[in-house]
């Protein structure tokens, strides 16, 4: 396969961005999270934010020369390996439709698959966490079965519950706090996604290994 | 103690943000008009990214339960304690059981108060800032409400007068063309630097909404999300600009027509509703030129302040 093009350039004077085209791989995504890796605690560096098939690099421009910054980020992704660590493989109990997911029957109908044949599909799967962002611990998950996709929402919830598990065109991901939303909500888990006093606070990290496994209705 | 009697538009407790968190989702936060608290900090004597109020829009009254000493920075909000004026820029000496009263500012957005010692509520991931889209940090994660008690650090022995002149509000914001600039027309691209934005009433800390005319992408495809950060100005499909602001989230899809530079950000925390924008075109060594100039003038007036 070949490798998608990439593109370096400058944010503003305080940031470098490291940008393949799309479509948005798994293994470009891995050579992300290794360059962020290898670049955490290097001097004059503030931030290190993976994107989808993207990374940018925020620095202190007083300390850093952007130019030299973008070099550096060419050089070092010419070199770059895919991440090859064991992902470590976080479990999400959910427990699917009725008040907890009031879109099930609807994503259901989309898919023209039993509300039923959605949950098992769902949870069936294999997702990795590509990056975080939208809010503190909202992991943007790759890995949904295409059959599940569903457009979102016309008229975004102007509240959607903690912890809803929610189907958003080919996306799924889990909201760690209430918050406006355009997600189809399927179900909700209670684990915290994110506890600010937590270390690290956020459940998900970025190359994760994620499975949502469906509890029995009278857990709920 | 600091007491708060009424709580005006928006008052919250801010520092310098948080860093280094964004991979987390996590967003800076901090005060809006950065410079403004700096420099009310360093007139009470507290490290410059000490935790103190953000104060939007009045009127707002509050009570210091202990003798301090106090300096408001950022819009002047024809401030009285006990009745007496307070002059903005300028650090006062305050006494248990005084009211500050706040009425509200003729020009400018947001005042900032410091307090000796610093607003003493607990660092959440690393600092005092309130994260209101999320609900953590500050005091109880949210805008302070009539009733509040704030905690306030150790008081420092200060003596005497120290004042520092505010930089001047002019409403030239520099910017350095963004990533998808050269997608927008032509006319867009000539639009963005030569006509006026008005700040709209869906301006807040997480981003400021202009309007103007219509800025056209002619691309059509659409972008993977990427990281955004404080001053990058975005179009959304309506073509209305939104300049990212200290709250905003740390990732976006929308394309990004320009970057307002750091030193100029704190204009924008100050343009209020209704405001008229220009937008400048600068270059990357002009930036970082504008910023250090801003960073020389906190550290000369701290010299004037301490070395007299």
């Amino acid at each position: 396969m070949k490798p998608a093009a990439v593109r370096f350039y400058l944010l503003g004077e305080r940031a470098a961005v490291l940008a393949a085209d799309a479509p948005a791989e798994l293994a470009c995504q891995r050579r992300i999270w290794w360059l962020a890796s290898q670049l955490r605690g290097h001097p004059g560096l503030i931030d290190i934010v993976p994107g989808m098939n993207n990374l940018t690099v925020v620095f202190d421009p007083l300390a850093v020369d952007g130019e030299a910054m973008l070099s550096e980020l060419q050089q070092r992704w010419s070199g770059a390996a895919e991440a090859c660590v064991t992902p470590r493989e976080v479990r999400i109990p959910v427990r699917y439709g009725g008040a907890d997911g009031p879109d099930l029957d609807h994503v259901a109908r989309h898919a023209g698959l039993s509300p039923a044949e959605v949950v098992a599909a769902h949870s069936g799967a294999h997702y990795t966490v590509f990056f975080l962002g939208f809010q503190p611990g909202f992991a943007y998950l790759g890995g949904l079965p295409e059959a599940l996709a569903t457009p979102r929402r016309a008229e975004p919830r102007l509240a959607v519950p903690a912890g809803s598990v929610a189907i958003g065109g080919s996306q799924t991901g889990v909201y760690p706090a209430a918050a406006p939303g355009g997600w189809h909500l399927i179900g909700r888990t209670a684990l915290t996604l994110f506890d600010p006093r937590r270390e690290p606070p956020s459940l998900l990290l970025p190359g994760d290994s994620v499975r949502f496994v469906a509890e029995e209705a009278d857990h709920a | 103690m600091l007491e708060i009697l009424r709580p005006g538009v928006q008052t919250t407790v801010q520092d310098l943000g948080r860093h280094g968190l964004r991979h987390l989702g996590i967003g800076q936060s901090g005060a809006l008009d950065a410079p403004a608290l700096r420099i009310a900090n360093r007139l009470v004597g507290n490290p410059e990214g000490a935790a103190a109020l953000e104060i939007t829009l009045g009127p707002v009254r509050l009570r210091f339960l202990r003798d301090g000493w106090l300096a408001l920075s950022g819009a002047d909000f024809d401030a009285t304690l006990d009745g007496q004026p307070v002059w903005c820029g300028w650090r006062q000496a305050v006494r248990a059981g005084q009211e500050l009263h706040l009425a509200g500012s003729r020009r400018g957005m947001r005042a900032y108060l410091a307090v000796d010692g610093g607003i003493a509520v607990p660092e959440v991931l690393g600092g005092r800032a309130t994260d209101l889209a999320a609900g953590f940090g500050g005091f109880a994660g949210r805008a302070l409400q009539a009733g509040d008690r704030l905690p306030l650090g150790e008081p420092l022995a200060l003596e005497g007068k120290a004042g520092s002149r505010p930089p001047a509000w002019t409403p030239e914001i520099r910017a350095l063309p963004g990533p998808e600039y050269a997608e927008f027309s032509a006319a867009a691209q000539h639009a963005l630097w030569s006509r006026p934005w008005h700040v709209t009433a869906q301006s807040n800390r997480m981003g400021y909404r202009l309007a103007g005319p219509t800025l056209d992408r002619t691309a059509r495809h659409e972008l993977l999300s990427h990281g955004v950060l404080p001053g990058v100005v975005q179009v959304p499909p309506g073509g209305q600009p939104i300049v990212l602001l200290a709250d905003a989230q740390t990732t976006g899809g929308y394309p990004r027509i320009a970057t307002v530079i750091e030193a100029d950000l704190w204009k924008l925390a100050q343009a209020r509703p209704g405001a008229e924008l220009h937008f400048v075109p600068t270059t990357l060594a002009e930036a970082r030129h504008a910023l250090q100039q801003q960073r020389y003038h906190l550290n000369r007036f701290n010299w004037s302040a301490y070395g007299d």
